[in-house]
């Protein structure tokens, strides 16, 4: 059965789109922009960076494009000065959250974090740094897992558990203290179900997983991996 | 013309920031004629002048010298830039913010060392708890990104400033 398309408008164009699509979904297929830092093509949107924030029509509140179900006249503004000053925002808190050394890190030149804040023009922050004192995990023989790097986007977790199905990473704990952990807070090395694919180091933004041998700005990750992937096996984008 | 009065400051950095300034090639000789270099790393002047309009800041604040130097280099700056990421960030020397000082001169001076195994304490500055960002010290009039900025971008921006300009978009920050 086709699916109903329903009309919306985004930044006052009217478009048409399929029921059941996301506003993120319904803004990409008309070549629409809207920055996010979490949401990976193919894998679950869990709305956890919150970069995709929108404002629709009749709400005071924002929505993230890549969670929130279009509906039938829908009106949806992906980029306002105040969108702007909330995504602002939320960058400078992820980057005084850890340790985001770009100037030694495996992927300086090659992060989405970075040249999401370079595009916000973000020159410095408003917020003291946070410092940190976070582990790096160097047990498993190819990759590396680094606390400091990471903004908790969950597409590791995402992309292990729904492309290889082998469900290796979890999140623990919760707010500032919540950590990537792989197989219930065991070494990452000592991880029986990780198959070393190496899916969730290419779906990672930053530097947090990266290859090991890698030195500072050798790391670039391979989405395309990742999303053929979900077009070969024809998942919903 | 009366030159411009503009000074540098090397806190805790590693003098690549430095090194960009001086990367700008020929373009240095037509900004020598404009401003004049009144303190910092490149000339010899011992105190820092009273009336500076514009003064670059490379490095972290980490020490009780460079809090001292900077505030008081604050109060004699019209127009105080943090350059490169060390100044804006924190950056690399930020990477000891996690362990006490006590233990890192430990480490460095006494573990680390093959001979002569003594923590420094005459005749070198106190570091402070944490190095950090020179904004969270005083105000900071322009922030320029970078390890280091590129020359253009350090270029650029004294150029606005010498034509009364404000610094803004002109030049693409990118931390790292």
């Amino acid at each position: 059965m086709p699916q109903k398309k329903l009309s919306i408008r985004i930044d006052g164009e009217l478009i048409s789109a399929l029921e059941g699509q996301t506003i993120l979904q319904a803004a990409r297929a008309n070549k629409k922009y809207i920055p996010t830092l979490c949401a990976l093509e193919g894998l679950t949107p869990v709305g956890a960076c919150r970069i995709c924030l929108v404002e629709v029509s009749g709400s005071e509140r924002l929505f993230p494009a890549c969670t929130t179900p279009i509906q039938e006249g829908m009106s949806v503004i992906t980029n306002s000065p105040r969108l702007t000053r909330y995504r602002r925002i939320t960058l400078e808190l992820l980057l005084i959250e850890r340790n985001h050394v770009c100037a030694v890190c495996v992927s300086n030149g090659h992060c989405e974090l970075q040249a999401m804040a370079t595009a916000f023009g973000i020159s410095t922050v408003e917020l003291a740094y946070n410092f940190p004192k976070l582990s790096l995990d160097m047990s498993h023989p190819r990759f590396v897992l680094d606390h400091n790097r990471c903004i908790l986007c969950t597409r590791c977790v995402r992309v292990c558990a729904e492309l290889e199905g082998a469900q290796v990473w979890e999140l623990i704990s919760r707010g500032i203290h919540a950590r990537i952990v792989s197989e219930l807070n065991e070494k990452w090395g000592n991880a029986a179900s990780c198959t070393s694919c190496g899916k969730c180091v290419q779906a990672c933004p930053t530097g947090a997983l990266a290859e090991k041998g890698r030195a500072v700005e050798e790391m670039t990750k391979n989405l395309e991996a990742v999303t053929s992937l979900v077009h070969r096996r024809g998942v919903q984008a | 013309m009366k030159k411009v009065k503009v000074a540098t400051v090397w806190l805790d950095g590693c003098s690549g920031c430095h090194m960009s300034l001086l990367d700008m090639d020929t373009a240095i000789i037509s900004l020598s004629r404009k401003i004049e270099l009144v303190y910092g790393p490149l000339v010899d002047a011992q105190e820092f002048p009273e009336d500076v309009t514009v003064t670059l800041v490379e490095g972290a604040v980490s020490s009780q010298d460079d809090l001292e130097k900077i505030q008081k280099i604050r109060q004699r700056t019209q127009i105080l830039i943090s350059m490169g990421d060390c100044a804006v960030t924190g950056n690399v020397p930020g990477m000891r913010n996690s362990i006490p000082v006590q233990k890192l001169l430990q480490r460095v001076y006494v573990d680390g060392a093959e001979e002569k195994k003594l923590v420094p304490s005459d005749r070198v500055p106190v570091l402070l708890k944490q190095a950090r960002p020179v904004r969270e010290f005083v105000k900071v009039d322009i922030c320029l990104p970078g390890c280091p900025p590129p020359s253009k971008a350090i270029l650029g921006v004294i150029n606005d400033l010498l034509e009364g300009k404000k610094p803004d978009g002109n030049f693409k920050v990118k931390f790292g």
